[in-house]
């Protein structure tokens, strides 16, 4: 079957089965940024944007996005510098697998909740594991980051 | 230092921030073959009929392999330096299925789909035979996990016995035990049980592989041993060693458990078989039952002190569940006791038994800590234990009986391979400080105090808290065993390539091998390419395991940068037209006595194109020649739900000792990851098999590790040290910080509501029961 989409922007008309998950046409599309990691929507590795909301790709049917627009981690070059600065400078990208996912989970609290509390970061991001980091300057680095972007809106 | 000591940015940091297409899966061809493995769901049985005729009909699907197919080969699929201490005893595919999960079957299809589907589809008659689950039992049982004859060891050292379940059985003693047990005025015995873990790194095995231009078999691998993948393939597939090359791409973390050569066999015999490119990723299932765990330990653990608290003597006896395949049982068990009973070097006596026996429950294997952790756990606890019979305060109850800088024990010679009667000083043992200051960061006292006033207004609300701490020690790589190569090559521009065998996945050593180049030549980092591994082009290193990549390949790249630095002086001189002795080589400036200089760029430029010709190339080895260990302390504060019995940790402080820090961020990044699976193992990890050996916990549904909620305030302090031997002063970091968690946090549990958990995990349930069975 076919479905139009914007992929990062670009309009594309896609040759689908009826059976394939988002991930699998994604990554069968170059977007390569998209990972896997688990077999039951649990570790979060797979977060892409549909229609500007966080979704875990490998747990949706590609023929559900028929129309709508996707962003990956390819799509935020420029939009997650600042994201990269601060987990890079901490030495918590590590293997970098779970990186694509849990940047995009950042983008998505950054769009939803101003000025999020902790809770409400550990909220959004919960659904992205990690098994190198530890977590600790993860946290710290979002932290970071969504501080430096309220004197950016300030300024 | 300019380099060294510094905290700079992993070099590979952006292309996987920005989601490039790095890995292995990313890279593999688009036509490749794709397989699905067909896994037994009995624990132990022998096939007797395999019907592929409805799987060949499924549209896509090739061929579909059996073990009548191909040839009986013995190997282990162990990741250790040859020859293996592991008993050869797993085959491609054979007719015995030896737990839920083993191998039946490969199908191979033009696409994943048509492989799974493919795979349902294969009939497969089982005689199912009664399974060997209970470990306790297994040694001697009638049940015999591998009755096949063809099984061997290559090494006669390890005790092995086959006809007896036994993987290994080994020990080692210092003084008289019993006599010296018999004498102590206070005696703990207790049984400890550390459960079977899982490694779950994000990025499952995979591998594909495709024939090269000369026919060659080129298998890409997320492993952490490209080297002993190439080996192992070699016997497994019957093929010459040269004729395979075995390349590492970026790795999503591996934990030890890409240590074992897992996925590999399948793509690399089908494009043996049919020259086609060929791939398979696992699936996180394929991950749960068809690889490997942590080794599951019992210890029974005696302990004999004085009353004022001086340990007098320690018995050790373990014994491991090596489940179906006997990879890494006997390094991971004989570390249990070696890099453990070092902590207590002021013992007059103490001994280690460990033996590891087959079941049909899932392998064990290579997991962060690698034995050391079970053991810890084990003695660590004991010797809280100790400290509560004593009325002592466990950290002065350390205080006194650990071993400090300077120190030695006679365990060390036992252990290290190749040592003579000298004793082996632990020059750079930080152990006292890493207490010290743990005890004050943590502020011990005050915390004890606190919590004790605190306690009736804290129950009130059903809660409870408490502290405990351990210590511990790993080591760094395996003295005159485990070598690694690193090659430094000049290059036009006066730049370097470096060359090395060790394999980064994901803990940087790219960046910290290329930071110690860097600092050995006196050029900035940008001014060395590194390149890591292929087997075709890389020197040797037996991988990244062992705790060994800073010290071991750090090592050797020093080697071959001064080795670089006095080949550039003896050119240097050739285009000076000077002596060699009066060349100085500084800041990438070639001086000579007479005040001649010229840039290392020119010079490189000036040795290729228009004089000399000459490539310069200098290659150093390395192999530890004595234990570096690092050490740490941990600290730990819990609040238990009286009602539920969960508990939470609440603030964890570890004080490391990895000597210099090549790259202090990264090392720190090590210890808080290290820190929080020893919180998913101390609490909620477990690998849980039903009464018939099926695995219950395989997929992260079940599976539970920890998330962003469950970690609070963990705070990561590197102590200052200098080990001579290792590389600018490192020894190593990646192990050693998992091993306190354990056995601290189950004090902090026990002084919070008076339970002693000695099986791991400390499940609510398992805590709300033992609360319970009490009251």
């Amino acid at each position: 079957m076919k479905i139009n989409v914007t992929i990062n922007e670009k309009a594309k008309e896609l040759e689908i089965a009826p059976d394939d998950y988002l991930s699998e046409v994604l990554r069968r599309e170059g977007l390569l940024g998209v990972k896997k990691g688990c077999d039951t929507e649990s570790c979060g590795l797979c977060t892409v944007h549909v229609n500007d909301v966080a979704v875990l790709s490998c747990g949706t049917l590609a023929a559900k996005v028929d129309g709508k627009a996707i962003t990956t981690i390819e799509g935020v070059r420029e939009k997650a510098e600042k994201i990269r600065y601060e987990l890079g400078k901490r030495g918590v990208d590590q293997c970098g697998f779970c990186a694509p996912g849990t940047i995009m989970s950042i983008l998505y609290l950054e769009k939803v909740v101003k000025d999020p509390t902790e809770e409400e970061i550990i909220r959004y991001l919960k659904g992205n594991f990690c098994r190198c980091s530890g977590y600790v300057g993860q946290m710290e680095a979002v932290k970071s980051y969504l501080e430096g972007q309220k004197h950016e809106v300030c300024e | 230092m300019k380099y060294v000591n510094d905290s700079m940015k992993k070099i590979d940091s952006d292309a996987l921030l920005k989601g490039k297409g790095v890995y292995t899966d990313d890279l593999a061809p688009r036509d490749a073959l794709c397989i699905k493995v067909v896994r037994s769901p009995h624990a132990f049985a022998k096939i007797t009929d395999i019907d592929d005729r409805l799987t060949r009909k499924v549209p896509g699907v090739e061929m579909v392999l059996t073990h009548k197919d191909l040839k009986r080969i013995p190997f282990t699929r162990a990741g250790q330096c040859y020859p293996e201490l592991s008993p050869y005893d797993k085959f491609i595919l054979d007719d015995y299925v030896r737990h839920v999960g083993d191998d039946v079957a490969i199908v191979v299809a033009e696409n994943q789909k048509s492989a799974e589907m493919g795979a349902k589809r294969l009939k497969v008659t089982y005689e199912v035979l009664e399974p060997l689950l209970d470990y306790t039992k297994a040694e001697g049982h009638a049940i015999l996990v591998h009755p096949e004859e063809d099984n061997f060891i290559p090494v006669d050292f390890v005790g092995y016995d086959r006809k007896k379940n036994l993987a290994t059985d080994i020990g080692f003693e210092v003084g008289e035990i019993g006599e010296v047990l018999k004498d102590s005025e206070v005696v703990i015995r207790k049984t400890y049980e550390s459960q079977a873990q899982a490694q779950a790194m994000m990025e499952t095995q995979r591998a594909y592989s495709y024939e090269d231009e000369y026919g060659r078999l080129v298998v890409v691998s997320s492993t952490q041993i490209p080297f002993h993948v190439r080996r192992t393939l070699a016997r497994a597939l019957d093929m010459p060693m040269s004729k395979i090359r075995v390349i590492k791409p970026r790795i999503g973390g591996g934990f030890g458990s890409k240590q074992s050569i897992h996925a590999e066999f399948y793509p690399a015999l089908i494009t043996k078989l049919t020259g086609k490119p060929c791939k398979i990723v696992y699936s996180r299932k394929d991950v749960f039952t068809g690889t490997t765990s942590r080794h599951k330990m019992q210890f029974d653990i005696t302990l004999g002190a004085t009353k004022d608290g001086k340990i007098l003597g320690i018995e050790m006896n373990a014994l491991s569940d090596t489940g179906a395949y006997g990879e890494h049982a006997n390094t991971t068990v004989g570390a249990a006791g070696k890099k453990v009973l070092t902590l207590y070097n002021k013992v007059k006596a103490c001994s280690f038994k460990g033996k590891a026996v087959y079941t049909n429950n899932l392998p064990g294997g290579a997991l962060r800590g690698f034995g050391v952790t079970q053991g810890t756990f084990a003695l660590e606890s004991a010797v809280n234990e100790l400290a509560e019979a004593l009325e002592m305060d466990p950290v002065t109850l350390r205080e006194m009986n650990m071993i400090n800088k300077g120190e030695t024990t006679p365990i060390y010679n036992i252990i290290t391979k190749g040592s003579g009667p000298e004793p082996i000083y632990m020059d750079s043992c930080e152990l006292e400080a890493c207490v010290q200051q743990g005890k004050e960061i943590f502020r011990w006292e005050d915390r004890k105090t606190r919590i004790t006033k605190e306690r009736d207004k804290l129950n009130k609300s059903r809660k409870a808290r408490g502290v405990g701490m351990a210590i511990a020690q790993q080591g760094s790589g395996l003295p005159n065993i485990d070598m690694a190569g690193a090659t430094v090559k000049l290059n036009d521009d006066g730049f370097f390539t470096l060359l090395v065998g060790a394999t980064d996945i994901g803990t940087g050593s790219d960046t910290i091998l290329s930071q110690i180049a860097a600092e050995t030549l006196d050029v900035s980092v940008d001014k060395i390419n590194i390149h890591a591994s292929d087997t075709d082009v890389s020197p040797f290193d037996s991988g990244a395991y062992a705790s060994s990549t800073t010290y071991t390949s750090g090592n050797a790249v020093i080697e071959a940068c001064k080795k670089m630095n006095e080949l550039i002086k003896e050119y240097g001189g050739k285009v000076l037209e000077e002596d060699t002795e009066d060349i100085t080589f500084e800041k990438g400036i070639i001086t000579g006595k007479s005040g001649n200089e010229i840039s290392l760029e020119s010079f490189s430029k000036k040795i290729t194109y228009s004089m000399v010709h000459q490539q310069l190339t200098a290659t150093g080895s390395f192999v530890p020649k004595k234990a570096a260990p690092p050490y740490m302390a941990g600290f730990a504060e819990v609040e238990v739900d009286l009602d539920t019995g969960k508990v939470n940790l609440l603030d964890f402080v570890g004080t490391v000792d990895c000597g210099t820090a090549i790259n202090p961020i990264l090392a720190q990044v090590q210890a808080e990851g290290g820190i929080v699976q020893g919180i998913g193992m101390a609490l909620y990890e477990e690998v849980k098999v039903s009464p018939k050996g099926k695995l219950k916990s395989n997929t992260f549904m079940e599976y539970k590790i920890p998330t962003r909620k469950d970690v609070h305030n963990i705070h990561v302090k590197l102590i200052e040290g200098h080990d001579d031997t290792g590389p600018y002063g490192a020894k190593s970091i990646g192990e050693v910080v998992i091993n306190t968690v354990p056995p601290a946090i189950m004090e902090a549990i026990y002084q919070a509501v008076d339970v002693r958990i000695r099986t791991l995990p400390a499940t609510p349930e398992k805590v709300w029961r033992a609360m319970h069975t009490k009251n």
